[in-house]
């Protein structure tokens, strides 16, 4: 795309975001210190990927997590919360118990979508070694089958406490 | 290749020189967590997004200084390195003549130390990256030293020419120099060397089409590569470090680009005008920059030394140019 379509592109579209919504009126998760700024560690324990695919949405521009100040990062010693989709498998598990190890307290662990809370339809499948909530504290749970973006950015919310 | 003539060694200079350079840390380190703010909503407004504020990197500067780091077993220079690189940013900014062109007689703010103090800060992000003992930091750092072996060369003969026609190779000569003689600034060796200085700062701090500051692709990464492992407070010093020196180097460039409003003699209203003139310079130039970098896609790692020969180049024509145009 050259610079000038680029440009002309930016002119008119504007502004692509949803508005913003208030406040979350659930009670806030974790602690004090994170407030207005939580930096974002995505783990796929072994999901399908239409969680991803929401979850991308959650932070694309038109949902915009980030105007909460909720940020995806590249490493969990960035992060101080994880996400965390997909029924754990044996494969994943001490990826995951490692991932986080190596996040720096204090952090929130999010379990996103009907597989991480109680396995959905891979319950009891050979490959599972069961929900997160089973391998590790989990302090806010997601449920859908993928969960809407909202209802992402309204857990993000609880967090960033914006 | 000495400090600014116009000043006598006295203690009246020095003292007002120590209360120059201590303000220009204070304002610059206040400055760079929102001029990184201001970049980042740029960004965001033009990708269509509302985006979190331009406070939001100053949130998470507090919030990283109140988080314990994570120390793997084995490795030593975690806790060091950070503070080390914030002292090498500081010091290049007390270094710069950034709000005012009274220097202190015994701190040379001479182009060859402030090129060996940019240098400083690049070994300490690179023995981080090195010391946490993961692939990925040990190529970053590999990738961040080839990129400096391209520029360092670039910066000393970019701000050479510039300082050819003064006869000083101290920056603050040079600023002042500009002042007097605005005309200057648009000569053909002025501007040659100040696109060479741009790519050159544009590579130096990461910023597209060297690196991606907002890349997750580990492959492609050459700063946040060598950051990977830090944590917590650690992290929160290499980040307001290497945000201080972008600030820094920007507001040098538009020093060089723009030399008014820099104060020339001491006085409290000759400061305040500084340090108005110098944040909206920094802001600028920032927004500036982070506008062209939505147009910009990183450019692969093997065409790196290729824009900056091509940088290199232009000093070089820089040099020769002034020997030839006076």
């Amino acid at each position: 795309m050259s610079v000038l379509r680029l440009a002309r592109t930016i002119l008119r579209i504007g502004r692509m975001a949803a508005p913003a919504t208030d406040a979350p009126s659930e009670t806030a998760v974790g602690d004090q210190v994170l407030t207005g700024s939580v930096q974002v560690r995505h783990v796929d324990a072994g999901s399908c990927n239409g969680c991803e695919i929401e979850i991308g949405a959650v932070f694309g521009p038109v949902y915009d997590a980030e105007r909460y100040g909720a940020r995806l990062v590249a490493s969990p010693r960035h992060a101080d919360a994880l996400l965390v989709t997909g029924v754990v498998t044996h494969n994943m598990l001490q990826p995951l118990l490692r991932t986080v190890d190596a996040t720096p307290k204090p952090r929130v662990v999010i379990a996103v979508g009907d597989c991480a809370r109680d396995c959905g339809v891979f319950k009891g499948g050979y490959g599972v070694a069961g929900a997160v909530s089973d391998v590790t504290d989990v302090d806010i749970e997601v449920p859908g089958c993928p969960p809407a973006p909202d209802d992402i950015v309204a857990a993000l919310r609880r967090v960033t406490r914006r | 290749m000495s400090a600014s003539p116009a000043v006598a060694p006295d203690l009246t200079s020095t003292a007002w020189g120590l209360l120059a350079v201590v303000l220009q840390c204070c304002v610059l380190a206040a400055v760079s967590p929102i001029l990184i703010g201001v970049m980042r909503q740029v960004r965001y407004r033009m990708e269509g997004r509302i985006g979190p504020g331009i406070w939001q990197p100053t949130r998470d500067l507090l919030k990283l200084a109140r988080k314990e780091p994570l120390v793997a077993p084995g490795v030593r220079l975690q806790g060091v390195m950070p503070i080390a690189m914030t002292g090498t940013s500081l010091l290049l900014v007390a270094l710069l003549p950034l709000m005012s062109t009274v220097t202190i007689p015994l701190v040379p703010d001479d182009l060859f130390v402030v090129v060996g103090v940019l240098l400083l800060g690049t070994v300490a992000i690179a023995l981080l990256g090195l010391d946490s003992g993961t692939a990925f930091g040990g190529m970053g750092s590999s990738r961040h030293m080839t990129i400096a072996a391209l520029v360092e060369p670039t910066v000393l003969v970019a701000v050479y020419a510039l300082s050819i026609p003064v006869g000083s190779s101290a920056l603050s000569a040079i600023v002042d120099a500009r002042i007097a003689e605005p005309v200057s600034v648009v000569s053909p060796v002025s501007l040659l060397a100040l696109v060479a200085l741009i790519i050159v700062v544009v590579a130096e701090t990461g910023r597209l089409p060297v690196d991606n500051p907002s890349t997750h692709l580990e492959l492609t990464m050459v700063h946040e590569a060598m950051i990977l492992e830090a944590s917590g407070r650690d992290l929160g010093w290499v980040e307001f470090s290497s945000w201080l020196r972008l600030a820094g180097l920007l507001g040098l460039v538009a020093n060089l680009a723009l030399p008014w409003g820099v104060a020339q003699s001491m006085s409290i209203g000759g400061l305040a005008v500084a340090i108005v003139a110098i944040v909206v310079k920094v802001m600028l130039a920032g927004a500036g920059v982070a506008a062209v970098e939505v147009f910009l896609a990183k450019v692969r790692l093997f065409k790196v030394p290729e824009l900056l020969a091509a940088s290199f180049v232009m000093a070089f024509l820089a040099v020769t140019a002034s020997y030839l145009v006076v």
